[in-house]
């Protein structure tokens, strides 16, 4: 049972020792094949795409890439994309799908990248088409919150059958400094707004959003790499190994029944 | 002052004596809600008068904000539309602070339960289910009202084998709702993706303002995609982005014409053309006029 309030789970991912996707992909896959670029523009560091197998299933990867230091960030963009890298990942994606590979997403971005050129290339119609054919790819799709989930940006890797939040991952529509900013007038107070916005690991679960918390030993992952990649990794092979059996459309049915049913209205 | 200089260079341009004493009107002093200042070239127009031109700015032809009912009135056939799911009405699931007060006080002052109506209507004959945004109500942000109604009115089109046209216009997920607006997004685009597996037509139209999650989700779905005239389209907010380049950005960033530029949006229509535009797009694909009388 994880007790920390949501403002020490921000503190927590904001650490520069918590692990990326780079950390786990050497302990969690095999040998790891990266693909790049999305045959319109170019290549996004900030999403990375390849090819692997996990436990000798071969499966496709797509994650958001956060740097542990000033160089690797400049390079990632701060895990932010630009429609290039959504681009990349519904590529990715598709090509996942032609040969019957399940897919596996790693979220972790404090959002899409708000820029001019993201707005000249379409960021919006890339996140809206990656959200639309990701609803019905035929193919499992698992993903995996690893730290901040930080909305569109995260979303547009987020549809899919079953997903995951690490411990202290977080999951918002917005950031709780945005928040405050538009609430209050007042970034400051972003401390506020993230016990008031319903963030947590245990939120996304009673909220239908997430469908498993994986354990963070010691209540942190920086404390033991090996153990937070391999309890990631027992996660992943049950999801893959149980949707792999089900009926293509039975689960694409189930998906959008988890989403169609997220609202909370009175008639 | 500067702006003063244009100012005569827009009433000498248009030759317009109305234009003129609007400049003098603006100088005595008459109370704000009687003039309209168009955000775009800051031409000021006595309210009424733009009223009677739907809202469209006679100086630079910006197509400013409608009603929800404003805009049906001038899109459907009179008498056409059937409301489906007014009564629906969001909770306040995460207990946001002042979420409900909120919303008690625009149903008051703007007559709708929240920022969306739908339903079937007829535009030239041709049966369609339509959905308009309306930006009064909170700016008609996403929130669990919005996307139920527009996946029920999806859902709704794909059974009957009809086309859907949204007007729309949004700030983007309703943050007052926390996840489950985002959530939205997903349920909207996934509702979108079977009405096209069905192989039904479904056109957008891009109001002012429409952006974020709006934008990054069914807004930028349709088969195909009309703007307004001016209408500011984005992701990410203008002064977000200033404030991540330290600059200011230039006026006609965002904007439909911007768009049409850069390639994501097919074609930008004037309001007076809308209705014929779209039943003649309807025709094309097969949607054909019923008999008067049916």
């Amino acid at each position: 049972m994880n007790t920390k309030t949501p403002w020490e789970r921000q503190e927590i991912l904001r650490d520069k020792n918590r692990p990326t996707i780079n950390d786990y992909i050497p302990l969690i896959f095999d040998r790891f094949y990266e693909m790049h670029g999305d045959r319109y523009y170019g290549d996004d560091a900030a999403i990375l795409g390849g090819v692997t197998s996990l436990d000798g299933i071969p499966v496709t990867v797509i994650a958001e890439v956060k740097g542990r230091n000033l160089n690797e960030n400049k390079k990632t963009n701060f895990a932010m994309p630009h429609p290039e890298g959504y681009r990349k990942a519904l590529r990715l994606a598709k090509q996942a799908e032609k040969f019957h590979r399940p897919v596996i997403c790693f979220i972790d971005t404090p959002g899409a990248f708000c820029g001019v050129e993201a707005e000249e290339r379409g960021q919006g119609e890339a996140i809206a088409k990656n959200i639309m054919e990701f609803m019905r790819l035929r193919t499992p799709v698992t993903s995996v919150v690893l730290g901040e989930g930080g909305s569109g940006g995260a979303l547009a890797l987020g549809v899919c059958d079953r997903l995951a939040m690490l411990e202290n991952a977080l999951y918002s529509v917005i950031s709780p400094r945005g928040c405050a900013s538009i609430l209050w007038k007042d970034a400051g107070r972003e401390k506020e707004a993230c016990e008031i916005l319903r963030i947590t690991a245990e939120d996304m679960l009673k909220m239908g959003v997430a469908e498993a918390i994986i354990e963070e030993p010691n209540g942190s992952a920086h404390y033991d790499l090996d153990k937070i990649a391999e309890n990631i990794k027992e996660f992943l092979s049950d999801t893959i190994r149980e949707n792999l059996q089900k009926d293509i459309d039975i689960l694409l049915e189930a998906r959008y029944t988890k989403f169609r049913k997220i609202g909370e209205y009175i008639e | 002052m500067l702006e003063d200089l244009f100012k005569v260079v827009t009433t000498r341009f248009n030759g317009s004596e109305k234009t003129e004493t609007k400049s003098a009107a603006e100088n005595n002093s008459i109370p704000d809600d009687l003039l309209f200042k168009c955000p775009r070239c800051r031409n000021v127009v006595f309210e009424d008068e733009i009223k009677a031109m739907n809202m469209v700015c006679p100086a630079c032809n910006y197509h400013a904000r409608l009603t929800a009912q404003e805009r049906l009135k001038i899109t459907v056939d009179k008498d056409s539309f059937r409301e489906i799911d007014a009564d629906m009405k969001s909770k306040n699931p995460i207990d946001f602070p002042g979420y409900e007060e909120k919303q008690q006080q625009l149903r008051e002052s703007t007559g709708l339960n929240d920022a969306v109506i739908t339903g079937e209507a007829k535009i030239r004959n041709i049966p369609v289910v339509i959905g308009i945004m309306d930006s009064r109500f909170m700016m008609a942000s996403m929130g669990s009202v919005v996307g139920e109604k527009l996946t029920r009115a999806f859902e709704h089109a794909t059974k009957n084998k009809m086309p859907v046209i949204l007007f729309t216009a949004s700030g983007g997920a309703r943050m007052q709702e926390g996840i489950i607006s985002l959530m939205q997004m997903a349920k909207t685009s996934g509702a979108v993706s079977r009405h096209d597996d069905a192989g039904q037509l479904y056109i957008t139209v891009l109001t002012d303002p429409t952006t974020g999650g709006v934008t990054a989700s069914f807004a930028s779905l349709g088969d195909i995609i009309i703007a307004e005239p001016k209408a500011l389209v984005g992701f990410a907010g203008r002064r977000v982005i200033e404030g991540t380049i330290k600059q200011r950005l230039p006026d006609d960033f965002q904007l439909a014409e911007f768009l049409l530029e850069k390639g994501f949006i097919d074609m930008i229509v004037e309001r007076r053309k809308m209705r014929s535009v779209l039943s003649h797009i309807m025709k094309l694909h097969g949607y054909l006029p019923e008999m008067e009388g049916h």
